[in-house]
């Protein structure tokens, strides 16, 4: 046990001495969360349009305000005719037009119907359609407002509700993928490099010859990174909640046992990566490739897998990350309880086994 | 020195798939004693080592290190032996101390026993100002000397020396041999690897490999006097041109 602490000791020493990892260890969670809570986001805010209103009336007033007092959009500027409209997309100043028809009050009383057209700056697919969105949805608020003073009239109401997430925030799942990223960069990446890093300068011969066994030394090549994990999952948990609100419905002790069995998930990966890798170079690369890109690709935190080609969606099954996803977002979001997602569970346990089994197998040809 | 053994080989083979690393040897090397495992790149020396230090499993044959089985006891043979790699393996972003401190700690040493040793060897070594020192910081020439008394840490039995003198120069070449030599004088037997013919002759014994097996093993003056050469470098030519 004695000699197991010492060597645990000399690893924080390579961790805290070397930039490189301290950033990777500590600046990139933090990175991380940021970038993805701040800057890469779905939602929309103040974003400048312009009205185009050939009706001038009462009603198109009423929902000129309604749009204006939004915090979603900003009115940047009113136009008079169609014309103009080309010519401010090309500027670049608005990123959609509302247009009201001629006699939009009128029509609305007489015909019961008023018509309104959205025209948005598709260059950006995703915002444009967000757009659209929202302000349909202020519109429709609109219209259920005069219909309970006016006589009701026959009319299919649609009642929409969002469960779990209900106003479509993008922390809810990023907070899980960023924490499923790092703990996988951490976990794998960092092993396997520090593995790699023995063999390449020589004294992991000399730990060898040396009466630990081989076990030891992995275990306390290991050990260190799986405190880091825990640490770095905590600080991304507290950042989701005290900072994007981020809740947390289900048990914390049910969040921090998936989350620890990812971790271990994560490193067994790691071992047999370094068993494959003989250099630094090698092992990161095939960390990189090997891990991290199908962990923000197919494990459904950036693109929803559902809506990936078949073949895709059969690959992402393997990820182990895809399954963590699942199971922390059902924790956090839905308060799901292990009855709920213990397959997923299951999976990861069969897959974590199955990464051991195969290392030590490695282990042992490399050993010969 | 005795004749006690304190390594007997005999028929050690190593396979790897078709191709024999190590074909059938077998040598004793004595208490006390210096002896040079000799042979030019890939002529299996490195393989034969391995399999000594118990980090190699033999395909075929037998090896008693220090009284244990290579094959059973591995766990015990490492106790027993030091090792010094030919890449100076130390970890250059650790102190001296911290270094020495980690190899201890690994071979079981005591705290007071570490500290006692740490003492002792940087006072040796005249490095009482650079203990605090990165080790990456050192020259190679003092690398090589550290790490030539952190393999006698636990002080064992037999100390294997892999290529320990590549790439430093003569005259610190020449206070590493200054140090085996005060080792061995102790009772330490020194096995150690080397393709630098002019070593050998500092040896007391030497074995010379070629292609897998061990082609000449005696004192380097009898070889000399066997194939009538004045330095060892000429025997290791004739019996490597022997063979082709």
């Amino acid at each position: 046990m004695k000699r197991f602490l010492g060597f645990i000791k000399k690893e924080f020493y390579h961790i805290f001495r070397d930039k490189r990892s301290m950033f990777i260890l500590f600046g990139m969670p933090i990175a991380q969360i940021m970038l993805f809570g701040f800057a890469i986001t779905n939602e929309i805010n103040n974003v400048n349009i312009a009205i185009l209103d050939k009706s001038k009336d009462s009603e198109t007033q009423k929902i000129i305000n309604k749009i204006s007092a939004s915090q979603y959009f900003h009115i940047e500027q009113t136009i008079n005719s169609e014309s103009q409209i080309q010519s401010i997309f090309e500027k670049g100043k608005v990123k959609a037009v509302i247009i009201f028809e001629n006699n939009f009050s009128k029509n609305l009383q007489t015909a019961k119907q008023g018509k309104v057209q959205i025209i948005t700056d598709a260059t950006d697919p995703n915002i444009a359609n967000t757009i659209t969105n929202y302000t349909n949805a202020i519109l429709l608020n609109y219209i259920q407002e005069v219909n309970k003073t006016n006589i009701p009239t026959y009319s299919i109401d649609t009642q929409t509700q969002l469960y779990y997430n209900p106003e479509l925030k993008g922390v809810f799942t990023f907070v899980p993928g960023v924490m499923t990223v790092i703990l996988m960069l951490v976990s794998a990446m960092m092993t396997s490099i520090s593995i790699t890093r023995e063999k390449e300068l020589g004294t992991m011969e000399v730990l060898l010859v040396s009466p630990l066994n081989p076990l030891q030394v992995i275990l306390g090549k290991v050990f260190p990174y799986v405190f880091l994990s825990i640490i770095n999952a905590t600080v991304i948990v507290i950042l989701g909640v005290f900072v994007f609100g981020m809740p947390i419905q289900g048990s914390l002790f049910l969040l921090a046992a998936e989350s620890i069995l990812f971790i271990i998930t994560a490193l067994s990966l790691g071992i047999l990566i370094s068993n494959i890798a003989q250099t630094q170079q090698t092992a990161m690369m095939m960390s990189l490739m090997g891990l991290m890109l199908p962990v923000i690709i197919l494990s459904g935190f950036i693109f929803p897998i559902s809506s990936m080609p078949l073949p895709l969606q059969i690959i992402s099954n393997i990820i182990p990350a895809k399954w963590f996803i699942i199971i922390i977002k059902a924790i956090m979001l839905k308060g799901a309880t292990i009855d709920i997602i213990w397959k997923e569970t299951l999976i990861l346990i069969g897959m974590t086994l199955f990464f051991i089994l195969l290392s030590i197998k490695k282990y042992k040809i490399r050993l010969e | 020195m005795s004749q006690e053994k304190i390594i007997a080989v005999k028929n050690l083979s190593k396979k790897f798939g078709n191709f024999i690393a190590v074909n059938d040897i077998s040598f004793d090397v004595y208490k006390g004693e210096i002896f040079g495992f000799l042979g030019a790149n890939g002529a299996g020396k490195t393989t034969a080592m391995k399999m000594l230090i118990g980090i190699s499993k033999p395909s075929s044959g037998e090896a008693l290190v220090a009284d244990f089985d290579v094959n059973f006891q591995a766990e015990m043979v490492k106790k027993n032996i030091g090792y010094m790699s030919q890449k100076f393996s130390m970890y250059d972003d650790l102190t001296i101390k911290e270094n020495i401190t980690f190899f201890g700690g690994i071979y079981g040493l005591s705290r007071n026993q570490i500290k006692e040793k740490t003492t002792q060897l940087i006072s040796d070594l005249g490095l009482e100002n650079e203990v605090n020192k990165l080790v990456g910081d050192l020259p190679l020439g003092w690398k090589q000397k550290l790490s030539f008394s952190v393999a006698l840490l636990h002080e064992p039995k037999i100390v294997f020396l892999d290529e320990p003198t590549g790439g430093v120069d003569p005259i610190t070449r020449r206070q590493f041999w200054e140090m085996i030599y005060a080792e061995a004088h102790k009772g330490t037997t020194i096995f150690v690897t080397t393709h630098y013919m002019d070593e050998a002759e500092y040896c007391d014994r030497v074995s010379i490999m070629v292609e897998g097996k061990i082609e000449a093993l005696d004192s380097p003056k009898n070889l000399k006097q066997q194939y009538n050469v004045t330095s060892m470098n000429e025997v290791f030519l004739k019996l490597a041109r022997n063979i082709e």
